[in-house]
């Protein structure tokens, strides 16, 4: 059954913290960090970006898969910050994983969910047998405009997953999607910086995919909140899946191992995958996972995970998401402006 | 057996940040000022040579060759560059040295030159780092400082080197170039104020390396019968080797140790028939102050591991047994980078002559000279004795 | 004719990419970046592609302050020779670490990143850096 073979992850090295950014725009730090759930969040280097990220993650995976990279047929690296306008980022990290040049790849942009929507892809791939495995990667290097609420939690970091039918260490039972044309967040082609709807990102945009798409895959699977052991929602903050928790009645130790933004912040395309990836580094087979991310525009996938007992074989091999979390350095304002080129002089 | 050649005239242009004179000024400057000192005629002079390694980044003219010949009014003569990194006035040296002992040529101007000036920081920190392998250093962020950090860094740690002793050659090259009206820096320096310099890879700091110049020197060389009919005391090339290393430094056998500089000193000791004893002044090339240690050890004068500790003994200032650098070096003399190592040639034989008034080694008779290009993948001795 | 740098970096792609270097059959002596020609053995020598594990230690550094435009955000940066553990040494960044930290003797590990850009309308360079190696839970 197609699943999930393998998966690595990786977040940069630096942090800022949500006080830090206060400080700078006269805000208060504790009451913002609390308020957002989101007490810190990581930054690239200047020397990173998506291509970077996805390679380090792709690179984990492989490793953690112990696969042959020559068997992957397709990459799709889903991201709304690729390096390039135009150019995939997809191929820099085929070279540099050594899967060229008998392979498919393609960029993915959707928000907050290229990522996921690559899983996608790559599952009906190797299920249609035109491929043996595929990757799918989840990376941002998101930046937020200074002093808006977005850049408290507009972080970096980055998932890939390995879709394939041998021997996964957790299969995907089922996937389905909720998508709509509703515009909460864009970023216009030249624009250094997104703009969002603020408050409309709420209601007729986050909540109403990401819980319209739940409830459609409890539906079609025909299970309730208490057939899974862990939840999953996409991370804008530290807000948004706790209140989609509540909504849905999800406890809330089923939905707490997955809150990965309240350290790294939202890490866009890997952030939903992150909380995944967390919940992959400590299940015990058997147990079941529920997922939906969010992309901005607006979507959801929904996916649920069974853990398998392969799971075992692989642990110990890569950093796990603990790993990267707690291998940190903190920056100041200054620091972050210079690394992130908001210093425009620098060029 | 061939013939000998000789030097009979040096030139140089004042080095410096030469806001005021161009690429082809100070080269004309320096031709000049040999053609006078030699008091020669123009059409004496058979060929033109020069030592060059960037004038086309650096200035965006290339074809140097025909440009001395043409602005020196030196007519048809054959003329043209070459290029050995900051070697290159070494080769040029070098490469007149060969045409006239194999007779080809009779009377030769040899010009080094480089005008750096005229580019900004990271233009001339980019065209600096093409001297050494750029595609597998430079590209990856190793400036050229950083690689002779990596060369400190080592030194320190195998030999126990102290940041003091990097100071100290500063510190006596700039005393030595208080006497040389041609110098960049004609002035001393306090030992604190270069260990208080800022930091360009650490351990290498500002005062431990060579300046951006601008600067020209020419030599007019000849053979001896020619030599003859100008001057009753010329000094003459006893020997001019050459040896290579692996152009990048971390190919090399032992990053502490130029391969290049200890062969091809000891090959042009053995061609001179001298013992390093027998060398009474030394210019080396010393673009940093770690350079001026690792070279003393690697012709001879210290013992690996012992050049700093060398400078700190005073061995090698003026009146020491073996005095480096009476010009004041690369360091305070300035390194305008293809003048470099003509410049070096025209110190020795103004010692040899007796020229050399503030900082004359008395009763100098024989003089080495080691150019280096890169990190040491070139290294060009002459010996110089009158 | 081509832009500026394009042709260049994408010839050498795959060893800056993975370390890809070249061993001589011949004498077993390792070699990066890939050498046409085997030094020691030359026409006797036989030389095949060979991707470097990636591992070594540091061999010599340097903190680079003063650094070109294209290097100026990262200053101050760590540049180091890195022993690998085949033998062969080469030139990289270390990251991940502060200056103050770095060895001579430390253990590191390859990683991927940009190198440089080529202005902002450019090609952006990527390759090899090396960082500390990483705590991983679970291995032994």
């Amino acid at each position: 059954m197609v699943g999930i073979i393998g998966y690595g992850v990786y977040i940069p090295r630096y942090r800022i913290k949500t006080e830090e950014i206060a400080d700078v725009w006269g805000d208060n730090g504790p009451q913002m960090a609390r308020g957002l759930g989101v007490f810190e969040k990581s930054v690239p280097g200047p020397d990173e970006d998506v291509a970077t990220i996805s390679v380090e993650a792709a690179r984990n995976a492989i490793k953690y898969a112990g696969i042959d990279p020559r068997d992957i047929g397709a990459v799709y690296v889903g991201s709304e910050s690729h390096p390039y306008a135009v150019k995939p980022t997809g191929t820099i990290v085929a070279e540099a994983i050594g899967c060229t040049p008998y392979l498919t790849a393609a960029d993915y942009e959707f928000a907050c969910k290229a990522g996921t929507a690559a899983i996608q892809t790559t599952m009906g791939l190797t299920q249609s047998k035109m491929i043996k495995i595929g990757l799918a990667i989840g990376s941002d290097t998101a930046q937020g405009r200074p002093g808006d609420a977005l850049e408290y939690s507009a972080a970096a970091g980055g998932v890939a997953v390995l879709i394939g039918e041998d021997n996964p260490v957790a299969t995907i039972e089922e996937t389905l999607s909720f998508t709509t044309d509703t515009p909460d967040f864009w970023r216009r082609e030249g624009e250094d910086f997104p703009s969002h709807g603020a408050r409309f990102t709420g209601e007729p945009a986050y909540f109403r995919h990401v819980g319209e798409a739940a409830k459609a895959m409890l539906k079609k699977t025909d299970t309730t909140i208490d057939d899974y052991d862990y939840f999953v929602f996409h991370m804008p903050n530290g807000k948004f899946p706790v209140n989609m928790g509540k909504q849905l009645k999800v406890p809330k130790e089923k939905l707490e191992d997955s809150l990965v933004v309240r350290q790294i912040g939202n890490t866009y395309s890997g952030s939903a995958m992150m909380g995944m990836a967390r919940i992959l580094d400590i299940a015990k087979p058997g147990e079941k996972i529920f997922m939906v991310s969010y992309g901005s525009g607006a979507g959801s996938d929904a996916f649920v995970l069974k853990v398998e007992e392969e799971i075992l074989k692989h642990r110990g091999e890569v950093p796990t998401v603990d790993d990267f979390i707690e291998r940190k350095t903190y920056v100041s304002y200054a620091v972050y402006a210079k690394y992130r080129r908001k210093i425009k002089a620098l060029g | 057996m061939s013939r000998r050649v000789a030097i009979i005239g040096v030139g140089m242009s004042e080095f410096g940040e030469l806001w005021d004179k161009s690429l082809r000024d100070i080269t004309l400057e320096a031709g000049m000022y040999s053609i006078f000192d030699a008091e020669i005629s123009g059409s004496e002079i058979d060929a033109i040579i020069i030592g060059n390694m960037s004038a086309g980044r650096f200035t965006g003219q290339e074809h140097l060759g025909a440009l001395a010949a043409d602005m020196g009014g030196l007519g048809n003569i054959p003329a043209y560059s070459v290029e050995a990194a900051c070697a290159s006035g070494g080769a040029a040296v070098r490469h007149a040295y060969m045409a006239i002992k194999s007779g080809e040529h009779d009377a030769m101007m040899v010009l080094g030159c480089e005008k750096m000036s005229d580019v900004n920081q990271t233009e001339a920190m980019k065209t600096i780092s093409v001297a050494s392998d750029w595609e597998w250093e430079g590209l990856f962020g190793a400036t050229f400082p950083a690689l002779y950090a990596f060369i400190a860094r080592r030194h320190m740690m195998e030999y126990g080197t102290t940041e003091e002793m990097l100071a100290q050659v500063a510190v006596k090259n700039h005393a030595n170039a208080a006497h040389n009206p041609w110098a960049q820096f004609q002035r001393p320096v306090p030992i604190e104020f270069v260990m208080g310099s800022g930091m360009l890879a650490d351990p290498i700091r500002v005062l431990h390396s060579s300046p951006i110049s601008d600067g020209a020197a020419g030599l007019i060389m000849c053979d001896e019968k020619t030599a003859k009919k100008y001057t009753d005391t010329p000094i003459y090339i006893e020997s001019s080797t050459q040896a290579s290393d692996t152009l990048a430094l971390h190919d090399r056998r032992d990053i502490c140790t130029a391969d290049a500089v200890v062969h091809s000193s000891k090959s042009a000791l053995k061609k001179a028939g001298l013992k390093i004893e027998d060398i009474d002044v030394f210019e080396l090339h010393d673009s940093f102050t770690i350079s001026e240690i690792m070279l003393t050890e690697d012709v001879g004068i210290a013992e690996k591991g012992k050049g700093g500790q060398v400078v700190l003994d005073g061995l090698t200032e003026i009146g020491g047994q073996f005095p480096v650098n009476t010009s004041g070096g690369l360091k305070a003399r300035g390194h305008p980078i293809g003048a470099t190592g003509v410049a070096q040639i025209v110190e020795l034989a103004l010692q040899l002559r007796g020229d050399c008034e503030g900082r004359q080694v008395e009763g100098a008779e024989k003089g080495l000279a080691v150019n280096i290009g890169g990190t040491g993948a070139t290294s060009i001795v002459h010996i110089l004795g009158r | 004719m081509a832009e500026h740098g394009v042709a260049n970096i994408w010839r050498k792609q795959k060893s800056m990419y993975s370390i890809i270097g070249s061993k001589c059959t011949t004498c077993g002596e390792h070699y990066f970046p890939p050498r046409p020609v085997c030094p020691t053995c030359r026409r006797k020598g036989q030389l095949e592609e060979y991707q470097f594990k990636g591992l070594g230690k540091i061999h010599t550094f340097a903190v680079v302050r003063q650094a070109p435009e294209d290097f100026k955000r990262q200053v101050p940066y760590v540049v180091a020779q890195v022993e690998l553990d085949e033998g062969a040494r080469l030139t990289a960044q270390i990251v991940n670490i502060e200056p103050e930290n770095v060895e001579i003797g430390m253990r590191v590990r390859s990683c991927f990143r940009k190198i440089t850009e080529y202005g902002q309308g450019g090609i952006i360079v990527y390759g090899y850096k090396f960082e500390p190696t990483m705590k991983v839970t679970g291995h032994d």
